[in-house]
């Protein structure tokens, strides 16, 4: 029976079935959604990290709390650093968009120099907390809090080792379609790790005060 | 302080030659085995100079089929492992009675049943269906390959450095003897210490970044690069299952990432997350590693329900029943198995809402399967039913899934969870729906593709007998275990004290012996297949009278899949083009862009597992090189800017004029 009724189809209707006429598609089409499909799983790892610190964050075993340990003020400038950062990236992103590969170039290093100084505060007071006592096994809590901490930190090293690399690329071959499309995804990854730190500062830093 | 500065300790770690377990015969023989079998594989390849061609036509291939083709090869090799683990947990328990303390000691015993379970899931079924999905869904989407090619080879190579740390752990040091998921406090380094948990935490590592990153590629070309006419709702069931699979596995592989990375912060800085002092939680790592732990299981099961359901409506000769149930039923199982993870650990003491909720939820996800079952059932109705291979296989799932689901279902209920938790009932469900899912699923697909792939259908004698041996061999191994565990015995014990038991033992070694000869026939059924591979040729492309785009190529594809991009009008897209008349384009041809190989994956991939077996032995010097080299590789990959090449248009005329004189061939015969 189908076949009757496909028979009678066949005579009138003429589809084409194929893309006589294709067009070149351009590379990369695909990265930034690919990009944007990482990020997500990258914050589900965070996610892992905020809910073993949610559970394991008030487990002090006798050991130091976070109102021994944080130094808000000093927080609150690290917390500058990486927004500006963020800031000066997305002032590369348009000078990107201008094609004015000097200016962007500039604006990369002054976010590196931003994210330098944020690791480098992070690092004293990861130093000044191990030197105080209160090293990564003391307790769950602190288990839990130079984890998730570090981990955000780790992420920012590495963010800091690619912009190096798109630096030397953008400087030897300029600002090529590839070179682009990879300057927008690490700013995706800066830009994520600052909504990260959000979370951090939020519920590590402040509400660990308040506890 | 260099007085204390021990140079073995400094070069090796704590690998020394003690770590060798040449006083265990039985380690000792395997080991023979292995070298004997290697050096022959190695030795053959070597003879016939084939290193260069798979080196550049495989190993550093960006091509979809050809990765999709070696994860099978690898599920396949790893099945053999993963076997022989289970046929030697069956021997020692059917003779471990009356005093008699059977032939595996303990501290053996323990790593068997743990490298089982890891290698069968993460080494087996793993790789088995990412094979399929790699070679199917681009081909289903009328794409010339997936939306990442390069990352495609390192994950595919990344998987397979995974396997080699677990194999490796047979013959250097031991593997882990906590059970398959290594709970802590056991798997901590206080009750730990050895390299087990240590090789299972590295393995599993680089295997999980290998399959993220397959997960984010699958999920991009899916949503990406299906071909004009292709809407959500017209994608083949497979290619849905597909992609559901691959957004659980971005959303489920960073927990495993994250849990393991917390276990290894316990074993190698001393951090208190899981243990028992310090404010430390084990109960935290159950949770973490059963909310990947559940979306797992649907990871695996979810693209063997696309292979049913392509089976089903080929050899049926019908449009799939019920096409959009399908698809929402599959969107709801991915919600779900997200809902559903306390299940596994009714006995942590929850309390009865948290029990009730997660039990009622787990409840709810048969609906769904359910409705799949009627879908397939219905499918088949006044259908005219084919019992090809692949069909069988199916019948043969619908039926042994059913009861599965139904002991699950039984399982999901928290009072009777109570008394069956942790016993041989457990095991014997699970056996139920991955044998009788993942396992029967892979087979079909295997022997459903197989033609697409090589060009050559497989023997149907020795497949047959593969399936009966197969299918009677699950039920004489599993269904006494049913038996045993509702009287109450517990899971992973060496040896018995009540003798009244061993007979339902003995009649599960028996159902494992006729897996074997089923494993065997399947090997047989590779080897005459090959054999007998003109007789078995199929030039149409077509041989199953298909309904989806992977079978209006050629078998194999050419290189690009698809000289011109398909366009497609209906569901069964290549089933309604050769309803409408559809004529192959012979002029217009263009030159078509395709990924350059490279060999960067396997490099980098390798690097991984020498960093990885540096950190299981502590060998610091080389994790730090190992570190760096693979920071520096990828890097210096990056500088590469030439990726990709242009077909030729000459080449494609040539290949498609072959294909015309085949298929004026198949007409002729």
């Amino acid at each position: 029976m189908t076949t009757m009724t496909a028979e009678a189809v066949k005579t009138e209707d003429k589809r084409l079935f194929y893309v006589a006429d294709e067009h070149e598609h351009g590379e990369g089409g695909s990265t930034l959604l690919g990009f944007w499909l990482y990020l997500m799983s990258d914050c589900l790892v965070f996610a892992v990290l905020f809910a073993t610190y949610g559970v394991l964050g008030g487990s002090y075993a006798a050991g130091p709390s976070p109102r021994d340990l944080f130094d808000l003020p000093l927080v609150a400038v690290n917390t500058s650093m990486l927004l500006f950062s963020s800031i000066t990236y997305g002032f590369a992103v348009l000078e990107m968009q201008k094609n004015r590969a000097n200016r962007m170039l500039l604006w990369l290093f002054v976010t590196m120099l931003f994210g330098g100084a944020f690791l480098g505060i992070e690092l004293s007071e990861f130093a000044h907390m191990i030197h105080e006592g209160a090293t990564p096994q003391r307790s769950a809590f602190l288990s839990s809090f130079f984890t998730l901490v570090g981990t955000h930190g780790l992420h920012v090293t590495f963010g800091i080792i690619w912009m190096i690399t798109l630096v030397i690329q953008v400087w030897k071959f300029g600002l090529s379609e590839a070179n682009k499309r990879r300057l927008l995804c690490l700013s995706m990854f800066w830009h994520f790790l600052d909504v990260v730190w959000i979370g951090v500062f939020t519920f590590v830093y402040l509400m660990g005060v308040l506890r | 302080m260099f007085e204390n500065f021990d140079l073995q300790k400094a070069i090796f770690g704590r690998l020394t030659l003690e770590s060798i377990p040449y006083h265990e015969p039985i380690l000792v023989m395997t080991f023979i085995g292995v070298a004997i079998g290697g050096a022959v594989v190695l030795g053959a390849i070597t003879y016939f100079k084939l290193w260069g061609y798979l080196w550049r036509e495989w190993f550093t291939s960006v091509d979809h089929k050809r990765i999709g083709a070696m994860y099978i090869i690898l599920g396949l090799v790893m099945l053999l492992r993963g076997f022989a683990d289970a046929i030697m947990m069956r021997a020692q328990q059917a003779v471990a009675f009356n005093g008699n303390e059977g032939y595996l000691p303990a501290h053996h015993f323990d790593q068997i049943f743990t490298a089982h379970g890891v290698i069968m899931i993460f080494f087996v079924a793993m790789p088995l269906v990412t094979g399929l999905m790699n070679f199917v869904v681009p081909l289903q989407i009328g794409a010339r390959d997936v939306a990442f090619p390069f990352l495609n080879n390192f994950s595919f190579w990344m998987t397979v450095a995974g396997a080699m740390l677990v194999m490796a752990s047979l013959f250097v040091g031991e593997f882990a003897r906590t059970g398959w998921l290594a709970y802590p406090p056991l798997s901590d380094y206080a009750y730990s210490p050895d390299v087990g948990v240590d090789y299972y935490i590295w393995a599993l590592q680089v295997a999980g970044v290998g399959t993220l990153l397959s997960g984010v590629n699958l999920i991009a070309t899916i949503v990406k690069m299906r071909c004009p006419g292709m809407t959500m709702m017209r994608m083949p069931v497979f290619t849905w299952t597909a992609l559901c699979t691959n957004i659980l596995i971005v959303a489920a592989f960073p927990v495993l990432t994250g849990v393991l990375a917390l276990l290894s912060m316990d074993r190698y800085v001393g951090t208190n997350f899981f243990t028992n002092d310090f404010g430390g939680n084990p109960m935290m790592y159950v949770n973490l590693i059963w909310i990947w732990g559940h979306p797992e299981v649907y990871i695996l099961v979810l693209p063997v329900f696309g292979v049913f359901s392509e089976v089903t409506a080929t050899f049926s000769g019908k449009k799939l029943f019920g096409y959009t149930s399908m698809v929402y039923a599959t969107v709801v199982i991915t919600i779900l198995s997200y809902l559903v993870w306390l299940h596994h650990f009714f006995t942590m003491g929850s309390g009865a809402s948290v029990n009730s909720f997660f039990g009622i939820t787990t409840m709810i996800i048969s609906i769904p399967t359910g409705a799949k079952m009627f879908n397939w059932l219905f499918t088949m109705y006044r259908g005219r039913i084919r019992f090809e291979l692949p069909m069988m296989w199916t019948l043969a799932f619908m039926l042994t899934f059913v009861i599965g689901g139904m002991t699950g279902v039984l399982l999901a209920v928290p009072p009777a969870d109570f008394v069956l938790h942790n016993s041989l009932f457990l095991i014997a469900h699970f056996h139920n729906v991955i044998i009788g899912g993942v396992v029967f699923g892979s087979f079909a697909g295997i022997s459903y593709w197989f033609p697409k792939v090589t060009g050559f259908k497989l023997d149907p004698f020795w497949g047959k007998m593969s399936f009966w041996f197969w299918v009677i061999g699950f039920y004489f191994a599993f269904m006494p275990l049913y038996v045993l565990g509702l009287m109450g015995v517990t899971r992973r014990l060496r040896v018995f004290d009540d003798p009244s038991l061993q007979i339902w033992f003995v009649i599960a070694a028996f159902g494992a012996f006729l897996i074997a000869l089923g494993i065997g026939s399947f090997l047989v059924q590779l080897a005459v297949s090959i054999k007998n591979r003109e007789k078995l040729r199929d030039l149409t492309g077509d041989p199953w009278n298909g309904r989806t785009l992977e079978w209006s190529t050629s078998s194999p594809p050419p290189v690009y899949n698809f000289a011109f991009t398909p366009v497609v009008y209906d569901n069964d897209a290549w089933w309604d083009m050769k309803q409408h008349g559809y004529k192959r384009p012979m002029e217009g041809f263009k030159p078509i862009h395709m990924p350059s190989n490279t060999g960067a994956g396997i490099i980098l991939a390798g690097l991984s597992a020498v960093t990885a077996f540096a950190l299981i032995w502590y060998i610091w010097w080389l994790a730090a090189l190992g570190f760096v080299s693979l920071i520096a590789t990828a890097i210096g990959h990056t500088f590469n800017y030439h990726r990709s090449f242009n077909i030729p248009r000459e080449q494609i005329v040539e290949t498609e004029r072959e294909r015309s004189q085949e298929l004026l061939q198949a007409a002729g015969a």
